[in-house]
């Protein structure tokens, strides 16, 4: 029988006691969610129970340290620009996204690639198997890509995309948010992650956003509204730094 | 720079069920360049803790050349620009990343050339899923050898890090999440 949203909030508050509890103790700060979360029940059968085996690092050969290369063949000029993949233009907000992309050292990552992914305007996604009913926009798939710059800096130009309901629990609800799928210097870089907008009275409720249950580290996955990033009669700007763990990888000092 | 001023990581977070549309490209699977007679078929399952397959796992690859370099190459994703769709590899260059998205099955296939790293051959692969709220890493080694991670692991956990060879130069290597014969996965510190 599906749990109600009281239920998976209990549960919720159980993790996130445990962990403050943790880190109050002397534990770790984790930036990551655990891979081991029940509040998401999809996790269930999908976490190893043994613990990651350490590479031992300091070995050049070491095949994750370096990582695929992307250039200007691997992209098109308006793959950024997500308002323009149609003869017409997608009903939504229109938004601006931008940030840099950096290492744990604080170093911009530099001509690397950076794909995104969302919902439409109304919540659902341009894929087959997305069954919510709410309506498609011909004029929208929600698909981008782009090469960072030399500063390490990207710019996506979108539509907002709508929060949406899913299957974990009754009344589940995800709030609104950009997937980004980015590539370091290094394989042991690569991260896929979620953007969220500022202030969505979902987060609480999200066991998604709620596996990563440092307060600290969730509030890095929402960007920041900044008006000077939006542009006169046209968008909204929201501002989002994305930075790269693998801290093996940080010891490369020249960027690519 | 100092330590203080040193960003803190932006968590990761499940890759979900939609990507479909967004991740996998067409030749995704396809390193070796077409008809290469040293070509290799590394194939598995992805499967779940219940030993039930995993259809919507995205597979990312990465190896070294058949030479050991490992600068790779772009191209992965060559794109036609007039029409925004995909032109496929050139055939030339070697970009070292593959990425396939598992069947309806829970199965992959990758198609690659040996890779050329020193020490026991193996292409590294990054596991992502919905239900995963973090990726996982693991090595697809093609032999059996001395080499500073499996000497370091028991022998039932170490023999989840190489592929079996098949017929001629087809290795399989599945992916156990969780359960019975997990599969070893790694981490970099």
């Amino acid at each position: 029988m599906a749990l109600t949203q009281a239920e998976i909030d209990a549960e919720i508050k159980d993790h996130q006691d445990a962990y403050d509890k943790a880190v109050a103790g002397g534990a770790p700060v984790r930036h990551h969610p655990a891979r081991d979360y029940p509040p998401y029940r999809s996790s269930r059968l999908r976490h190893p129970k043994l613990p990651l085996v350490a590479v031992s690092g300091g070995d050049p050969e070491t095949v994750e340290l370096s990582g695929p290369v992307f250039g200007v063949t691997d992209i098109t000029e308006i793959d950024n620009d997500l308002t323009l993949q149609h003869r017409g233009e997608p009903i939504g907000e229109r938004i601006t996204v931008s940030g840099r992309l950096l290492d744990r050292a604080g170093r911009p990552v530099r001509g690397q690639l950076i794909e995104i992914w969302q919902a439409n305007a109304a919540g659902r996604y341009a894929h087959l198997r997305e069954q919510h009913p709410a309506p498609l926009d011909p004029n929208f798939t929600g698909v981008g890509r782009t090469l960072t710059d030399d500063q390490g800096r990207y710019a996506f130009t979108t539509v907002k995309p709508g929060p949406y309901p899913w299957g974990n629990h009754t009344n589940a609800w995800r709030p609104a948010h950009i997937h980004f799928s980015v590539f370091g210097t290094a394989f042991t870089q690569r991260l896929v992650t979620q953007m969220y907008f500022p202030g969505d009275p979902l987060f609480p409720h999200d066991p998604i956003l709620r596996s990563v249950t440092d307060e600290a580290a969730r509030a890095r996955l929402v960007a920041a509204y900044d008006h000077d990033l939006s542009r006169p009669e046209f968008s909204l700007g929201y501002a989002w730094d994305i930075v790269l763990d693998g801290p093996s990888a940080t010891w490369i000092e020249e960027g690519r | 720079m100092s330590t203080t001023e040193r960003p803190l990581p932006t968590p990761a977070h499940t890759i979900g069920p939609f990507y479909g549309h967004a991740l996998p490209f067409p030749g995704g699977g396809e390193i070796a360049p077409p008809g290469h007679p040293d070509t290799i078929t590394l194939h598995g399952h992805v499967l779940d803790g219940a030993g039930a397959p995993v259809p919507d796992a995205l597979l990312d690859f990465w190896q070294a050349a058949p030479d050991g370099s490992l600068s790779g190459a772009p191209g992965s994703l060559r794109r036609d620009p007039s029409t925004g769709g995909f032109l496929g590899r050139n055939g030339v260059d070697f970009t070292g990343f593959g990425r396939v998205a598992t069947d309806a099955d829970g199965r992959y296939a990758l198609r690659t050339l040996p890779p050329g790293n020193a020490g026991v051959p193996y292409i590294a692969v990054c596991v992502f899923a919905r239900g995963l709220t973090h990726h996982l890493f693991t090595r697809a080694y093609l032999a059996d050898g001395t080499d500073p991670l499996l000497d370091a692991l028991p022998d039932e956990r170490r023999a989840t890090l190489i592929a079996s060879a098949g017929a001629p130069r087809t290795y399989r290597f599945d992916i156990r999440l969780q359960g019975e014969g997990e599969t070893v996965f790694l981490e970099f510190p």
